[in-house]
């Protein structure tokens, strides 16, 4: 009994121990010293590469701020926390990075589950988050203080299913998806659902997971329907080798994907049989724009490989936070969160980033071709309500699908 | 009819390496009643130890020469780290409950798993090609690549050459003597640490040909790509009889084939794709249910 | 005083404490005072994992029983029980609340939440348990992580509860139900294991076949034990769920299942508080390291996997092998002693043992 009344007590000890901390305050309002930002990602689990990708591309970003005076004259320091690619996790260390740390925002996550786990610990707290690359719609309705700086999957899947039916003419199509990956269901969805609209037929749909060593199944399935085009919206990692198995069974139709597909190693793993395929994404690494052309030489000359996609997202992220900082003249949470909401046209790599009412990204995508190891481009699709030449839509344009 | 035709190749093809896999795993078992968890990682270290040797050598491009030499040098490394493994790992605990063994095994996976990913990153990286791809057609739309004759000629050989050294040699006799009874092999004058080192030895050269020749066939190698197969292949030697070396190459050929063919067909009744994986775990369960012994492993009566 | 007016006392004490405590790290805190949000976080998850701890113990580490998909039944039953209360409960609440009033209902749509989730996971473990009447340990354990994927793999497939997505979850866990759940799990685990059913337990983890030959129904104690041990981590999954809010089958991989039983392994696996004891570190540890400056996140899994093949080579019974922490004065029922031979079959080593 003693023992009992022993150990409660020093329990009740070491919880008035941890609890120094009075109730009250998200972000620090302090106006000189460093900005603290958060970043959060797998950095040591299956999805490492995103984490470490994304990291890499905002780190930089970071870096070329501080190095081109800060933010009104305050460094911009990062905190970056491993999630392991567990939802629970990110939920975690996002709480431990507004709690501990007093973040003053948030950039992450890459994938939606773990970004939907963890951005209401965030809307509670005020404090502005931006995903560079989650695409599932759920994401930003969490609240206003959640943004992301890429497509949702409703545009992107439309636009891979108008670029096949209307430029394409194709009529059949087969889907070969990513099945544990919500970004992969997600696009699937919307490509379905446009290209049907549009008049196509979807004559096949197989699916894979990430670690299968074999598509010749599921490939040899879709072959026997005959579509113009196969719809793999999914990573590179599988892509690559879905393309060379499909050639070697014979498949002429071409393959569309989405930014997934985008990374180096794509080609390494597909070669020549990714030839004739193409792809939506948010620019190209071949693009001769200087900004972009830029971008991609510093990024080599910093970590001695291309960027990818993500990457690339990572960098616009904290770009497009670093201007609302500097709008804002404050870390404040509202004040911030607003200043950002307020992001019209920035010129990011990725494209020109403007959000919208529901703080999605609305830019055009590119439709690009996979020619000998290069991407050639083939035309850009936008948005409704947004047309060529203009970077700031004439009136808030909603995104392609209302699925948002 | 090509369809099916098609389909059973591509069974056959990844059955053979789950075949090469399971052996390791049967051979193991055999002599110490221990699942090496760790072997499936084997595999993928062979894909590795592969994929540089390559770029060491310079072998980037179609050379025979460089498959030969990076599929012989990856199956010596791969027996090394075997060795290794069991040398630091599992010999002192040898005396040990099997749950501590267990664990053990499942510790040295994740360690060399992780391990990896610490040092190489989780991106899938793309093996070279040292193979000329070609798709010969058999008839009709059915198609037989090059990589998938590599990989039924590579495997027979290999599995023909286990048989010999197993039934023809001294080395194989000791083998098959400790995997009997090991006390009584000790008491023959075996050296049976020796014979349990070489044991695991061949079982991880198999592996890493295996993770090599799965590479030809498939350029994507990620350092946990030994997983899901590792555990395939374990269905494999249960499903063939554990301990049975024929039983672990039929196993493995009828484990690739149940899975291709749940892919292939498997949408016509209601079943997924996605459900791949879980068919070999459905076939572990009903084989440990119905028949635990396997398909042709022998009944033994357990001694008290 | 009789025995059980000291139990009621003593229960009722401890209630009072957890609900004092609860409001401490809620929301608005005690007397000004609250726990920091990051810390009540691993705290919470800390009261989770000894659930899911304890459960494991009682199963693998007393009834020797080797289970690796612990993590499939924590899933079944947060899913299950979300399933309830995304779908139902609101409209029940409403009801209800109209005639109990709302903080009641409130806890009783939650309680029955729980009690679904037990019960599904507990029919998952009855559905493990059968089958694996007939397997010993390395069968065991690969027949029981096959299950937990298969079982993760089907939930992904239902869309109804978020398929890959993930699944959104009303907040119904807070520090007094964990606490609740964490100590009556602690309570029911040590009556069974210092009942006669325990002692059943641990005859089958020693000898399965001599407690068979002294009569012992080891079929259903095996089951029995299965299906408690799987209800409480259907219940921990049902908690875990309703307070981080968010479902995806990507938090009960195997990693999940392997977290469980570095727990109890560190722990000592014949040992409750030493199940405790590992739960606690386990959950604490990460989040010391992240303290430690540089790249280390990196290597903390390799570190993780180290540690278990170092425990296992060095001190395999764990910590506090087949001792309890403190619980001294208690009539020792097993005397023990210690030695290197971890909890496990006779100790009969695998090289030694004939073909079986």
């Amino acid at each position: 009994m003693k023992r009992i009344l022993l150990s409660f007590f020093l329990i009740a000890c070491l919880l008035s121990a941890l609890a120094c901390e009075r109730k009250g305050g998200g972000g620090t309002t302090s106006n000189t010293g460093p900005i603290v930002v958060g970043y959060y990602g797998d950095l040591s689990g299956r999805t490492s590469n995103f984490g470490q990708s994304t990291k890499e591309g905002a780190l930089m970003a970071a870096d070329e701020i501080n190095k081109a005076g800060g933010i009104n004259g305050r460094q911009l320091q990062v905190l970056a926390e491993d999630d392991e690619g567990r939802p629970e996790k990110a939920a975690t260390v996002v709480t431990k990075l507004i709690d501990q740390d007093k973040v003053v925002a948030l950039i992450g996550e890459v994938a939606s589950g773990n970004t939907l786990a963890a951005a209401p610990k965030a809307q509670a707290a005020k404090v502005p988050m931006i995903s560079p690359s989650s695409t599932n719609p759920a994401v930003t309705q969490v609240g206003d203080y959640i943004f992301r700086v890429c497509f949702i999957d409703p545009f992107q899947g439309e636009v891979m299913a108008k670029f096949a039916a209307n430029t394409l003419k194709a009529k059949k199509a087969a889907i070969m998806l990513d099945f544990n990956s919500p970004y992969s269901r997600g696009l699937t969805e919307f490509f379905e659902a446009s290209f049907t609209k549009l008049g196509g037929q979807i004559v096949n749909k197989q699916s894979y997971t990430q670690g299968d060593r074999d598509y010749k199944g599921q490939l040899t399935a879709i072959r026997s329907g005959s579509p113009d085009v196969i719809y793999v919206p999914g990573y590179y990692g599988e892509v690559g080798v879905i393309a060379k198995q499909a050639q070697q069974l014979g498949i002429k139709a071409p393959l569309l994907g989405g930014d997934g597909w985008d990374a180096t190693q794509l080609w390494e793993l597909g070669g020549d049989a990714l030839n004739g395929d193409f792809i939506s994404n948010h620019y190209s690494i071949d693009d001769p724009a200087p900004a972009i052309q830029k971008f991609v030489a510093e990024y080599q000359a910093r970590y001695s490989k291309k960027p990818d996609a993500l990457a690339a997202l990572g960098y616009d992220a904290m770009q497009v936070l670093a201007e609302g900082l500097k709008k804002a003249g404050t870390t404040e949470g509202p004040k911030l969160r607003d200043a950002i909401a307020q992001t019209k046209g920035f010129p990011g790599v990725t494209g020109a980033i403007t959000l919208d009412a529901q703080r999605n990204a609305v830019k055009p995508a590119v439709v690009l071709k996979l020619q000998d190891r290069k991407y050639i481009y083939q035309e850009t699709i936008y948005p409704e309500g947004m047309g060529p030449q203009s970077s700031a839509p004439a009136t808030a344009p909603a995104p392609a699908k209302s699925g948002n | 009819m090509d369809t099916f035709v098609q389909q059973l190749i591509n069974g056959l093809t990844i059955g053979a390496i789950y075949a090469l896999i399971a052996l390791g795993y049967t051979m193991v078992y055999g002599i110490l009643r221990l699942i090496n968890f760790a072997h499936g990682d084997i595999y993928m270290v062979g894909a590795f130890v592969g994929y540089f040797l390559a770029f060491q050598l310079g072998f980037t491009g179609p050379s025979l020469m460089g498959l030969v030499v990076v599929l012989i040098g990856s199956m010596v490394i791969a027996a090394l780290v075997g060795m290794a493994i069991e040398r630091f790992a599992y010999r002192p605990i040898r005396k040990y409950a099997r749950m501590t063994t267990l664990i053990t095994a499942i510790g040295v996976s994740l360690l060399i798993e992780n391990l990896f990913v610490a040092r190489l990153g989780a991106a899938p990286r793309a093996f070279p090609q040292l193979l000329q791809e070609q798709s010969y057609t058999l008839f009709g739309n059915a198609a037989i690549s090059k990589s998938q004759i590599l990989i039924f000629a590579v495997s027979v050989f290999l599995m023909l050459l286990l048989q010999w050294i197993i039934f023809k040699t001294r080395v194989g006799t000791a083998m098959r003597a400790v995997s009997f009874n090991l006390n009584s092999a000790k008491l023959m004058g075996i050296n049976t640490d020796v014979i349990i080192s070489v044991t695991f030895a061949l079982g991880s050269a198999l592996a890493a040909a295996g993770g090599v020749l799965t590479a030809q066939y498939n350029p994507q190698i990620d350092p946990l790509m030994g997983i899901i197969t590792g555990l395939k292949a374990f269905v494999a030697a249960v499903l063939g009889g554990i301990g049975n070396i024929p039983g672990a190459v039929l196993g493995g050929l009828l484990i690739g084939l149940a899975e291709t063919f749940v892919v292939g067909y498997g949408q016509n009744v209601g079943v997924p794709t996605t459900f791949r994986d879980a068919v070999a775990f459905a076939i572990l369960i009903l084989v440990l249910l119905f028949r635990p012994t396997g398909l042709l492993g022998s009944s033994v009566q357990e001694k008290v | 005083m009789p025995i059980l007016v000291k139990r009621l006392i003593a229960a009722l004490a401890i209630v009072l404490l957890l609900i004092i405590v609860n409001q401490y790290m809620s929301e608005a805190g005690l007397f000004g005072f609250g726990v920091p949000p990051y810390y009540g976080r691993i705290i919470m998850l800390a009261g989770i994992n000894v659930i899911l701890a304890v459960s494991l113990n009682l199963i693998t580490g007393f009834t020797g029983q080797f289970s690796i998909g612990h993590a499939g039944f924590m899933a079944v039953g947060a899913y299950s029980s979300a399933y309830l209360t995304v779908y139902y409960a609101q409209a029940w609440e409403r009801s209800l609340g109209g005639l109990v009033g709302g903080t009641v209902a409130h806890a009783l749509i939650f309680l029955l939440a729980i009690l679904v989730g037990a019960v599904v996971a507990a029919l998952a473990g009855l559905v493990v348990g059968i089958p694996s009447l007939r397997l010993r340990g390395d069968y065991l354990a690969i027949v029981t992580l096959g299950f937990a994927e298969i079982i993760r793999i089907v939930i992904l497939n239902i869309d109804k509860v978020g398929g890959a997505t993930g699944f959104t979850v009303p907040g119904y866990t807070n520090f007094l139900w964990v606490g609740i759940f964490a100590v009556a799990t602690i309570v029911i685990v040590y009556n069974i294991v210092h009942s006669d059913m325990g002692r059943a337990l641990v005859s089958i983890r020693e000898d399965e076949l001599a407690a068979e030959a002294m009569g012992i129904n080891t079929t259903r104690y095996k089951v029995l034990s299965f299906v408690i041990s799987s209800a409480m981590a259907g219940m921990a999954g049902v908690l875990f769920g309703h307070y981080t809010q968010f479902l995806s089958t990507n938090d009960f991989q195997f990693i999940r299942s392997f977290e469980i039983i570095i727990m109890i392994v560190l722990g000592g696996m014949g040992s409750l508080t030493g199940a405790i004891l590992g739960a606690l570190v386990i959950t604490v540890m990460p989040e010391l390291l992240r303290q430690l400056p540089g790249d280390f996140s990196q290597y903390r899994l390799v570190v993780y996997s180290a540690l278990l093949i170092i425990i296992m080579l060095t001190r395999p019974q764990g910590i506090l092998g087949t001792r309890e922490f403190g619980l001294s004065w208690l009539k020792r029922s097993q005397k023990r002693t210690e030695g290197t031979k971890p909890v496990g079959e006779k100790g009969v080593s695998i090289a030694e043992s004939d073909k079986e």
